[in-house]
């Protein structure tokens, strides 16, 4: 009796030792099965309760179930055990250095010229006022470039233009590069009928070359023609305009009266601006007047020369630089730059490919 | 067009500020550019030398005491020779800017001696470039007083740009006027009394280009003594600019500023015969005023005598007919120059003058004779002598419009000015009286009743620029004031704007943002580029070069938008970046009709720019680019564009500019060419100067068809099968020669309804295969849609794809 209890108490420890002992899953299993299976130590004990009395029995029985049941729970004890160790060393294996730098996403990367960026801001702009917008050649007529637009021949107003020429070829007269998007005005009211209110933004061309001229640069025109449309109207679309572009909620401007052959009468725009802060213009404050554009309302002769009655149609039209007021807004100090493709200014000027300019959105980031 | 302030108010009676003048100039339209007021020369004041002492230790310096007008004298350490006792002369305190010297002076010591100030010489002050000495003036000069305004110095000038349709205004008198109309005080008389003369010019004045010269005045003068104009008459001129010279030629380019009526005066004895007015003779020479010779053509007027050309007409004289300090009697020139023709001459001669200036925007016609009266005054007035009467000739009139007809031909315009014709185009409310008035001020004269809705008016000589009812409305506007007009809203079409971009517009948007997209830097070139690039690329023809290039390598029109790409990423190289992506949506030139100019995408690749990276990384360095980086920004900008990509046929080889084994045509059926991509062909890369590894492509955004109007937005349903889908592998061993993309379509033909993808997945040339052969794998993707595929199924499936395959490419299943 006590033999037996002895026995059991030393396959007990047996059992335990080799369980604690068992390094992985392989080892567990061959211990289970060595005590609990078919022919396993406990097992072999167990079916020897067939052979007792009821009263040997009733006092072994328990000792032997109750063993299994212990080398059991061990048997897991020491495999959860064993499979928490084993992630543990997987998960050390595993372990990366996290500071290490990912790939730069593509559209993080890429960038939109500013020019282009601009244009899109003045879409946003003249969209919302509904102005649509119009397009034209780059190699233009002199008709569409200086004669449509009231420039006389010979007229000083027509040298200030610094015009290309191409060379004439077959041609009796030479085409050349439009030194305005003017000539758009022209193409647009032989086109459409009244109502008209586009923009036109495009490359323009003149044979000039310094830190504020380029010899192509980026104009926006305006043209605006219906039955009333007057300079106080022309005042309001500049002012909000320049407002919204500039994103300040409020802007001085200065209308004054200048010489344009194609509007008459004619003014220049000049915005209050701080440029006492050197590379940084603040508008809407300071004492600097600053020339943003020329307007006017549309000549009586090109109003002719589009087909309109002047007596019976009206309508105003303005110009100023893209490449310009982009300059004024983003603070580009040289002009020259935006042709250059250097890919330190593009990075730095440029913006990025999802920043859109919206209204409801913004438009700069 | 400079004047000074004083000048100014020689015709302007006004008490306005100067700030006042400049900023109404300016709102009126005479725009100031820049205002000098003199204010660098307010410190300096008149002082008296008392003592001059040598100084102890140079030999050169002298120590003054000076009588500043302050009280107490002060010692000023001096290196001027003429630094003597008694000289009165202008003195600068410690703490005042010298303009001379760019210098703000303080206390200092000279050679042990301390120095407070400074006695300055006229180029420390920047009046000439006198240095000899120190100033030295009258004794009786006021000591403490102002130099500047003692030496009548302080006249603020101001200088204005002029548009060029005012040449009323390049005089300092037209300046009055439109100050005086807007209300900045009264314009004086401005009245040339007519001068009587004894007898007739002796030289006699012809005009045989009446077109060319609508006037001609002359008169002698004889019995002058020319010599330096007085200080008053230089000062003006040296405050705007201008050196004088002598009193006969100053005269001259005062009434020029003055009245803006350039006057040429002749000297009779060098002058031989009579004047004639003409052409000049093709080849003709001319020794002008500037020293230089001028080689005439025909067209161009001149004005001759016996010995040939004598002045170029309205531009400038002649040297060997012009006056010196010996002139004894002199001829004086008030002519009318056409506008055109003096324009054309001075450009063609490259000869930019004051006179020049005037004559091309238009010199009053009217004012020609009060102009030789003018000179003829002061040449009287500063040179003495006696004058004749006044040779008058007339050519052709500047204006035959109009009923009212002027003293040389010229008629007056006439326009009907509805008045409520300025608030129709400003949205100004001015009462007639007002705009009347202002008119009238202007030199507007009312003819017949003014009380109608509609008062015609005479245009005055002066003003050539007003040819219509709008010019008066903007003199109307311009004198009231644009500040009056407020702002007013207009009115909107809709309440919610719809889209206002054209479809190209949204194209040429939309693959910008794509191209960005995918790590690219947008770049904007030159629309010009160099012949030979030009050429290269396809271009290069006559019709597209510029006859006036601003430099060499900016002559052609671009024909691609590729080599100024190219050119781009090179120069990025050169400063040290190498890996550089740049694209560029914008137009190239086929021809110089509006048609010919086409909108490009375009892009260029280099060195390892691929689009998921550049260069090193610690996870795998960036390979060389080549020719699926740019069909893959191709095709990306295409679809962004909206272009049918799955239904593109892309065909091997391109352009000459593109390596003929690495390059492909983006076609969108037979005939329309959407785009070409490939590497850059070495022989292109050698020839623009440039290193690889370079690849582009060029993409024809307005060659994509415009999309069908659609009745609905609604898309087409979605039908998604619950069958499971499947993937089935398969290699083909075919020839070296087979097209990827043939076998793809053979295999994706086999069952359209079933297999909704072919994948090449890897591509393997080796010996094994035999000499010329390739094996291509391809994963075959396969959505049941009616029932689940049994193996039979798809055995039957499998069997169909390889019937395809080796049907219409030779190719055989890869054991």
């Amino acid at each position: 009796m006590t033999e037996l209890m002895t026995d059991l108490k030393a396959l007990e420890e047996t059992l335990l030792a080799e369980i604690a002992a068992a390094g992985d899953e392989q080892a567990i299993e061959a211990v289970r099965v060595a005590a609990l299976g078919k022919k396993g130590s406990v097992s072999e004990r167990l079916k020897s309760l067939g052979s007792m009395t009821p009263e040997e029995r009733q006092s072994f029985g328990p000792a032997i179930n109750g063993l299994k049941n212990r080398i059991g729970d061990a048997l897991s004890e020491r495999r959860a055990t064993l499979r928490d160790a084993a992630i543990d060393a997987r998960l050390a294996r595993e372990m990366l250095d996290v500071t290490l730098p990912v790939r730069q996403t593509p559209a993080e990367r890429g960038r939109i010229h500013p020019i282009t960026q601009v244009m899109d801001e003045i879409a946003a702009i003249f969209g919302d006022l509904g102005f649509a917008i119009a397009e034209g050649p780059d190699i233009e007529t002199d008709y569409y470039n200086f004669t449509a637009l009231n420039f006389p021949e010979g007229h000083p107003a027509r040298e200030m233009h610094d015009t290309f020429f191409l060379e004439k070829g077959e041609r009796d007269e030479a085409r050349l590069l439009r030194t305005h998007t003017s000539p758009v005005q022209i193409r647009t009211m032989e086109a459409q009928e009244p109502p008209i209110r586009i923009v036109i933004p495009g490359k323009t061309y003149r044979c000039d070359f310094d830190a504020t001229h380029s010899p192509m640069f980026h104009q926006l025109e305006g043209l605006v023609i219906d039955k009333t449309a007057n300079v106080a109207n022309m005042k309001w679309v500049l002012t909000e305009f320049c407002k919204a572009f500039f994103e300040v909620p409020s802007l001085n401007m200065r209308f004054r009266p200048s010489f344009f052959p194609f509007t008459e009468p004619s003014l220049e725009v000049d915005i209050q601006c701080d440029r006492s802060r050197p590379g940084e213009v603040l508008f809407g404050q300071g004492n600097d007047w600053m020339e943003i554009l020329g307007c006017g309302m549309v000549h009586p002769n090109v109003l002719r020369f589009g087909g309109l009655d002047p007596d019976e149609y009206q309508g105003f039209a303005w110009g100023m630089g893209i490449d310009r007021i982009a300059m004024l807004k983003y603070g580009m100090p040289d002009l020259r730059a935006f042709f250059d493709a250097d890919v330190r200014w593009l990075s730095h000027y440029g913006f990025r490919p999802l920043d859109m300019p919206t209204l409801f959105g913004g438009l700069s980031s | 067009m400079k004047f000074t302030l004083s000048w100014l108010k020689d015709h302007l009676e006004t008490d306005a500020t100067l700030d006042e003048i400049v900023e109404k100039l300016t709102m009126i339209g005479l725009e100031v550019e820049s205002v000098d007021d003199k204010a660098a020369l307010k410190p300096f004041v008149i002082a008296k030398v008392l003592t001059a002492e040598q100084h102890p230790d140079a030999d050169r310096l002298r120590v003054l005491s000076v009588d500043t007008g302050t009280g107490d004298p002060i010692q000023v350490v001096c290196g001027a020779p003429n630094a003597r006792a008694g000289l009165v002369g202008a003195f600068a305190a410690p703490g005042t800017y010298v303009p001379g010297i760019d210098v703000t002076l303080s206390v200092g010591k000279i050679r042990g001696v301390e120095s407070h100030g400074m006695m300055c010489s006229e180029r420390e002050l920047m009046l000439s470039d006198e240095h000899d000495g120190i100033i030295d003036i009258d004794q009786d000069a006021p000591v403490g007083t102002s130099f500047a305004a003692w030496a009548k110095l302080d006249d603020p000038v101001i200088e204005i740009g002029l548009t060029p349709n005012r040449p009323d205004a390049t005089g300092v008198y037209g300046i009055a006027r439109d100050l005086a109309a807007a209300g900045l005080g009264t314009l004086k008389d401005g009245t040339v009394a007519p001068v009587t003369g004894k007898g007739e010019c002796p030289v006699k004045v012809t005009i045989e280009e009446p077109d060319m010269c609508p006037g001609f005045a002359l008169r002698m003068v004889r019995g002058v003594k020319n010599g330096p104009s007085p200080k008053w008459l230089q000062q003006r001129l040296i405050a705007i600019g201008l050196r004088p010279i002598t009193a006969l030629v100053d005269i001259t380019n005062y009434a020029t500023f003055d009245r803006g009526r350039p006057l040429h005066v002749f000297d009779a004895a060098k002058v031989k015969g009579n004047l004639v007015v003409r052409s000049a003779r093709a080849g003709e020479k001319v020794l002008a005023l500037d020293g230089r010779e001028y080689e005439m053509a025909e067209g161009q007027c001149v004005i001759a005598d016996d010995n040939g050309v004598e002045s170029i007409a309205g531009i400038m004289g002649g040297e060997l007919s012009g006056c010196d300090e010996n002139t004894t009697d002199v001829l004086v020139e008030s002519a009318l120059w056409d506008p055109l023709t003096t324009a054309r001459t001075g450009r063609d001669l490259g000869i930019i003058t004051d006179a020049r200036y005037r004559f091309e925007r238009g010199v009053d016609p009217e004012f020609m004779v009060p102009g030789v009266d003018l000179g003829t005054r002061l040449v009287m007035e500063l040179c003495g002598g006696e004058p004749t009467e006044a040779e008058i000739v007339l050519g052709n009139p500047t204006s035959i419009e109009g009923e009212t007809v002027g003293s040389t031909g010229h008629h007056y315009l006439e326009v009907d000015f509805p008045l409520a014709e300025t608030k129709r185009l400003t949205g100004l409310d001015i009462g007639r009286d007002e705009s009347i008035a202002i008119l009238k001020r202007l030199g507007f004269t009312p003819k017949g009743s003014e009380d109608g809705d509609t008062v015609r008016f005479v245009v005055p000589s002066w003003r050539p620029d007003v040819e219509g009812k709008a010019d008066l409305v903007e003199e109307v506007m311009r004198i009231h004031g644009v500040n009056e007009i407020d702002p007013q809203p207009m009115v909107s079409h809709d309440a919610v704007n719809g889209r206002t971009l054209t479809t190209l517009q949204v194209r040429t948007r939309n693959a910008k943002r794509a191209l960005a997209a995918r790590g690219m830097m947008e770049a904007v070139t030159w629309s010009f580029i160099p012949h030979a690039h030009a050429e290269l690329f396809g271009g290069g023809q006559d019709g597209l070069r510029l006859s006036n290039p601003i430099a060499a390598d900016m002559s052609d029109m671009r024909p691609s938008l590729l080599p100024g790409l190219i050119s781009a990423a090179q120069r990025n190289a050169n400063h040290g970046f190498s890996d550089v992506a740049l694209f560029e949506v914008s137009g190239t030139y086929e021809s110089d009709e509006p048609e010919g100019q086409r909108r490009v995408a375009a892009g260029v690749r280099r060195g390892t720019a691929q689009m998921d990276g550049q260069g090193r990384h610690w996870a795998g360095n960036a390979q060389p680019v080549g020719v699926f980086d740019a069909k893959a920004d191709a095709l990306a900008a295409l679809e962004a564009c909206g272009a049918p990509v799955a239904n593109l046929q892309i065909e091997p080889g391109g352009p000459a500019w593109y390596h003929p084994g690495r390059s492909g045509v983006i076609k969108l059926g037979p005939k329309n060419v959407l785009g070409t991509f490939g590497e850059l062909h070495p022989r292109t890369l050698e020839a623009l100067d440039v290193e690889g590894p370079l690849c582009g492509f060029e993409v024809y955004v307005d060659a994509i068809p415009e999309p069908k109007a659609k009745a609905t937005r609604t898309k087409p349903r979605l039908d998604i099968s619950p069958l499971q889908a499947v993937k089935r592998d398969f290699a083909f061993v075919v020839d070296a020669g087979v097209e990827a993309a043939k076998l793809v379509r053979a295999a994706a033909g086999a069952d359209k309804k079933l297999i909704t993808g072919v994948r090449v997945f890897d591509l393997f040339e080796g010996a094994s295969l035999g000499e010329g052969k390739k094996s291509l794998a391809i994963e075959v993707a396969i959505q049941p849609v009616e029932k689940t595929l049994t193996d039979e199924d798809f055995e039957a499936l499998a069997a169909k794809i390889v019937d395809n395959v080796t049907k219409q490419t030779g190719g055989v299943l890869r054991g």
